[in-house]
């Protein structure tokens, strides 16, 4: 279901445009439109999608938000939410991010799916998800949001793009079938120093559980994974702040590390 | 200032685990208190515990985390000792009677295969001195209301030591990153904490190491056969009566317990 008319989306999703591009948070836009809802919230979020298109960014995947117990209680929701990756989102693991890049910046560890081919139903299983997959990879994801301190409520981070900033994939891709995905465990490092851990099974107990419910999720708004894109699959552990100058990096089983520099 | 008497006080501890009782900390009577005191009475506790016939199992890491160090205001973990009584088997029951206000943590316990005595321990010595990783789930039951303590206190009582719970298969540790191994914990089916070995000491080897270092203090060493937890993995959960409590370990297998009443 849906409230607001369709220049109201056009008008939200020129807000958070406008915001990214200044780097000037925005009060939340359920404070300025309470009856706001996710349909809405995604609405917006297509139309800011669409604009970047059009000025020559292209998609190449998506992330899967929420995923954590945890997360979804704080938001008071039950299920996770996604947004989209763009080609202009992506850092060289290793890579500096210019502060200029970000607003209000937070760290997660994940697993990024590769697929080889196409999700699409409103069906999809764990074993599809599995079955389609060319590789994982590990991830860091730069989580960002366009909202004053942060301050969203599901409506919120749907609307700004599931709350993306930038990723980082790294480490070595491998193959599903060779390992057990919910059981990867995950070190998360600033600056040298352990953060935070976690494993596979964080995200909703199987990171290919996610990337499940975003193909069915996706379906209802006939939309499909495609062979090729990325799918960064939820956070293992909880997000950190990031300062300039902090040198974050993730270290998986089976899969490696992956590493990201914030400049000064 | 009335004096510390390590005896009386090992006795309470003592007596308030055999009757699960809770204890108002020790620190709030004898807030001078250092940490050398504490581990003299924890010495005094494990001798009449060895008296009373218990055969200790091996020494345990606990506060390992940056998160606990950071509460309870140290930079250095803290260790006690495992009894044999304290062993439940893998699957099998822990009856809640027999304790005060438990919480569970995965954790990962070594194996030696030969003694290590410090100092200048390092992971790398422990790792290569390791004939075995079991998986592990550590039931804490601090004897102190409300699990309300400072450094000495938790020192004294044991480091919360009360049941301990080993899983069936034991692994070498050559082929494992125990940094990134993964545990999930989860009580009837419900997944309640994650984690990896990273979140002990940046490393379990480390916390082993730093143990060994910790006991050369005072001319004590890590034996052969010793069964030794290195701390958490995850953060502790409370259960109760009725609960299966699980946890799986990447590689490792599995363990879990009953909690009856």
């Amino acid at each position: 279901m849906t409230t607001l008319q369709t220049e109201k989306w056009e008008y939200y999703s020129k807000l958070l445009l406008k915001s990214e591009r200044e780097r000037q948070p925005l009060s939340p836009l359920t404070e300025l439109e309470p009856t706001m809802t996710v349909n809405d919230a995604y609405q917006i979020q297509l139309r800011t999608i669409e604009q970047k298109m059009k000025e020559g960014h292209q998609v190449v995947g998506k992330k899967i938000g929420l995923t954590s117990a945890a997360m979804q209680q704080l938001l008071g929701v039950d299920q996770p939410d996604y947004g989209h990756l763009l080609d202009s989102m992506m850092i060289e693991n290793g890579g500096t991010v210019p502060w200029e890049r970000v607003m209000q910046p937070k760290v997660e560890a994940e697993i990024a799916f590769v697929l080889k081919r196409d999700l699409v139903g409103s069906r999809i299983t764990v074993l599809d998800v599995l079955q389609a997959t060319d590789y994982i990879v590990p991830a860091l994801e730069i989580v960002d949001s366009r909202i004053v301190d942060w301050k969203i409520r599901l409506e919120d981070t749907v609307a700004d793009n599931a709350s993306s900033g930038l990723y980082v994939l790294g480490g070595k891709p491998i193959p599903v079938h060779s390992v057990d995905v919910a059981q990867i465990g995950m070190a998360l490092y600033r600056n040298g120093e352990v953060v935070n851990t976690g494993v596979g099974a964080a995200a909703l107990g199987h990171p290919a559980f996610c990337v499940a419910w975003l193909a069915n999720k996706l379906y209802e708004y006939g939309k499909e994974l495609r062979a090729g894109e990325v799918v960064l699959s939820g956070a293992l552990s909880a997000a950190v702040s990031a300062e300039p100058g902090d040198f974050f990096s993730a270290r998986f089983a089976h899969l490696g590390e992956v590493r990201v520099q914030f400049a000064l | 200032m009335a004096a510390i008497d390590y005896d009386m006080l090992a006795n309470e501890l003592r007596r308030a685990e055999q009757e699960k009782r809770e204890l108002v900390r020790l620190t709030a009577q004898y807030p001078e208190m250092t940490v050398e005191d504490a581990y003299a009475i924890q010495e005094r506790l494990v001798d009449m515990k060895r008296k009373d016939g218990y055969r200790i199992i091996g020494p345990k890491m606990g506060l390992t985390s940056a998160a606990k160090m950071a509460q309870m205001g140290v930079n250095e973990p803290i260790y006690g000792y495992v009894f044999d009584y304290m062993v439940v088997p893998n699957g099998g029951a822990v009856a809640m009677s027999e304790l005060i206000h438990p919480k569970v943590e995965a954790e990962i316990a070594f194996i030696l295969k030969q003694d290590v005595k410090g100092p200048g321990i390092t992971g790398a010595h422990i790792l290569a001195a390791t004939e075995y990783i079991v998986p592990a789930l550590e039931i804490i039951d601090s004897r102190y209301a409300n699990f309300h303590f400072t450094l000495p206190d938790v020192i004294a009582d044991n480091a919360s030591s009360s049941r301990v719970v080993f899983g069936s298969r034991l692994t070498p540790p050559r082929s494992l990153e125990l940094d990134v191994l993964g545990a999930s914990l989860s009580i009837n089916g419900e997944a309640k904490a994650f984690g990896a070995g990273a979140a002990v000491l940046g490393h379990p080897a480390n916390a082993i190491a730093m143990l060994a270092n910790m006991l050369a203090r005072k001319g004590g060493s890590l034996k052969a056969g010793d069964v030794i937890l290195a701390g958490a993995m995850t953060e502790a959960i409370r259960f109760a009566s009725g609960d299966v409590v699980f946890a799986l370990f990447d590689q490792l297998g599995t363990v879990s317990f009953r909690a009856t009443e």
